[in-house]
């Protein structure tokens, strides 16, 4: 054998050590497996962000269109000036709420399609764990786009913010987040069990959630049956909060104390969450016992 | 179960119930009947069969994503069924023509999510990764999307997938298929790398390409309709044919020569015909070679010239149509009009 083929049989051999023999030092279980999970499914939300810039177009500039229209309406109608405030924060809302339902829903529907879904249930790692991922991944990328949709309004229409209370403003962020999302992974399990069906149930629900929510007005306008009820969409009472929370006379048109929309918004984290965890694993007993589930199309 | 076995299964079944409109019953497919099989730690075992036999969701059985409606399996010492939690860890899998990651992360993205998902700890899954998208000849596109890998890269990287969490007992479904010959052998030299890095690394691996199964593996299970039909070493398989002689013969156009018009023949015992852009390709099984006059005297009756005759050695495809009575391609459209 000559010095150059020695060389090369040399450096393959080292390969081969190098990349089968090792073992690793340990694998992660427990709550370091499920931490790991989280993070790792998180992280193509976060990515794509930079990597796919068309939700600029689709989370941006089309919110932006119907605020800047509410806009001109309340301004023609004279509005009180806090209404201009409402309908940015309500464009920064809708990116979560749009989110949920054609995102987070319709996810593990696509990790079917894709093949993912399979491998996801056959790892060691929890699928809540999938799917708390892919929420916490969604939540942080949406959450960009709401803030540069606030930052338009200040820019665009001197919108000021005057927080009475940062420790609340946060709480009722956070909870109406945890709630938001909670449902969307209900939601998860709920698109790949009924499909197509649940894809018309989405699309039927866009609009009139924008209403009933108040994304561009406060819901103290509704008849009070109609805004108790949208309060089941955990941004409902979370923007209501906010509004209340962020201009110095919001209190004025809030549906209800701050207080008590911090106690329902934490009780709906909690259902939503728990009824996510409960739906999953029904969702993982009948892939199992009926193989269909898992199967994707492609 | 024995601690050197690596799967056992003990009358394993799967029926699935088909949907039909309300108004049917339901109908059944038995996609696995009485799989009796034992597969031994380190050891390389191929389940061979035409599409629809049974060994994707023997597979999907064995990897917990299916449960099995009679008999029990185990792998890694737990029984599949009712500890999951104690398989998972253990195991991975990887499918031929499988999309799965994201198209939006590079390669070494997507490997490094899928390792999070067995708890590798991140730098050494890093390291890893490299070592062995170097070995597969994909360290230079690491860096690259892959939506924008092409099939066989893709494939090459979703086999990484499967051997980065390091398994012991890893099931490989089709992984060759779709892939060039090149990529086929990169493959097929890994897997055997793999292996013989670890004596008690233990793979499943099922094809229908019956020249992969004979050249990689130590133990070959045929099966067909969910059923396994033989269960042995390639050379076992194929010493119960050696008896016979083999003929490969390439022919003009059979003006209305049949396959029972051949059988009919004395000594023939076996006779596939699968037809090319010429004419026709025939293999005969035969008791003895002298039965080769009979089967030219019926070419000269019917006009049908012989463009090339080999005599060769039995392989796994002849133990197929043995077992079964057709090839298995013959087996595939015959499924598929059924």
């Amino acid at each position: 054998m000559d010095n150059q083929s020695n060389a090369k049989f040399i450096s393959r051999e080292s390969e081969v050590n190098l990349a089968v023999s090792a073992k690793y030092s340990h694998k992660n279980t427990g709550w370091r497996l499920f931490l790991s999970t989280i993070l790792a499914r998180a992280y193509p939300r976060i990515i794509g962000q930079q990597r796919e810039v068309s939700w600029l177009v689709f989370d941006l500039i089309m919110p932006m269109l119907a605020v800047i229209a509410y806009v001109f309406v309340y301004r023609a109608l004279n509005a009180p000036e806090e209404y201009v405030g409402f309908v940015v924060m309500g464009g920064a809302m809708t990116a979560f709420w749009m989110n949920i339902l054609w995102s987070m829903s319709s996810q593990l529907y696509w990790e079917k399609e894709q093949g993912n879904l399979a491998l996801y249930i056959m790892a060691p790692n929890s699928m809540m764990a999938i799917l708390l991922g892919m929420a916490l991944g969604g939540m942080l990328a949406t959450a960009l786009r709401a803030l540069v949709v606030t930052l338009l309004g200040i820019f665009l229409f001197g919108v000021t913010y005057a927080v009475s209370s940062y420790l609340q403003l946060f709480v009722v962020f956070m909870l109406a987040m945890v709630a938001l999302y909670g449902m969307g992974m209900m939601m998860a399990s709920a698109f790949l069990l009924f499909g197509r069906e649940a894809w018309h149930m989405a699309n039927l629900a866009q609009e009139p959630i924008f209403l009933a929510s108040g994304f561009y007005f406060p819901i103290k306008s509704l008849p009070f049956w109609v805004a108790a009820g949208a309060s089941i969409i955990p941004l409902t009472l979370g923007m209501d909060a906010m509004r209340q929370l962020v201009f110095p006379t919001g209190f004025q048109f809030g549906f209800m104390t701050v207080r008590l929309e911090i106690i329902i918004l934490a009780i709906l984290s909690v259902v939503f969450v728990v009824t996510a965890k409960i739906l999953l694993g029904y969702i993982e007993k009948i892939a199992v016992r009926e193989g269909r589930i898992t199967e994707s199309r492609r | 179960m024995s601690a050197s076995l690596a799967i056992e299964t003990k009358d394993l079944g799967r029926i699935y119930k088909l949907r039909g409109s309300k108004k049917e019953t339901r109908k059944e497919l038995v996609a696995l009947q009485d799989v009796n099989l034992t597969v031994e730690r380190g050891e390389l075992f191929g389940l061979l069969g035409p599409n629809g036999a049974g060994k994707t969701t023997l597979i999907k059985v064995l990897t917990t994503l299916l449960s099995p409606t009679s008999g029990w399996a185990r792998v890694a010492g737990a029984d599949v069924h009712a500890e999951p939690e104690a398989v998972r860890p253990r195991i991975n899998m990887v499918s031929g023509g499988e999309s799965s990651g994201y198209g939006l992360l590079t390669v070494k993205e997507n490997l490094w999510m899928f390792s999070q998902f067995y708890g590798v700890p991140s730098k050494e899954a890093n390291e890893r990764i490299e070592a062995l998208l170097e070995m597969v000849g994909l360290k230079d596109r690491m860096h690259t999307k892959s939506s924008d890998l092409s099939t066989g890269l893709r494939q090459k990287m979703n086999i990484v997938r499967g051997f980065l969490t390091e398994p012991e007992v890893l099931f490989l479904d089709e992984p060759t298929l779709g892939l060039d010959v090149g990529a086929m052998r990169d493959v097929r030299r890994f897997i055997l790398d793999w292996l013989k890095a670890d004596k008690e690394r233990t793979l499943l691996l099922t094809t229908h390409y019956m020249a992969e199964a004979d050249e990689l593996c130590d133990r070959v299970a045929i099966i067909n309709k969910g059923r396994v039909l033989a269960c042995d070493t390639p050379s076992v398989l194929k010493q119960r044919l050696q008896k016979d002689a083999l003929f490969e013969i390439e022919v003009s156009p059979l003006n209305g020569l049949t396959q029972q018009m051949l059988l009919d023949q004395a000594e023939v015992t076996k006779a596939a015909i699968s037809e090319t852009e010429k004419g026709a390709k025939l293999s005969l099984s035969l008791v003895e070679e002298s039965a080769l006059a009979r089967v030219i005297n019926l070419f000269t009756q019917k006009d049908v010239k012989v463009m090339n005759l080999n005599k060769r050695e039995p392989t796994l495809e002849d133990v197929f149509v043995d077992l079964v009575g057709r090839s298995m391609a013959e087996e595939e459209s015959n499924g598929q009009s059924e």
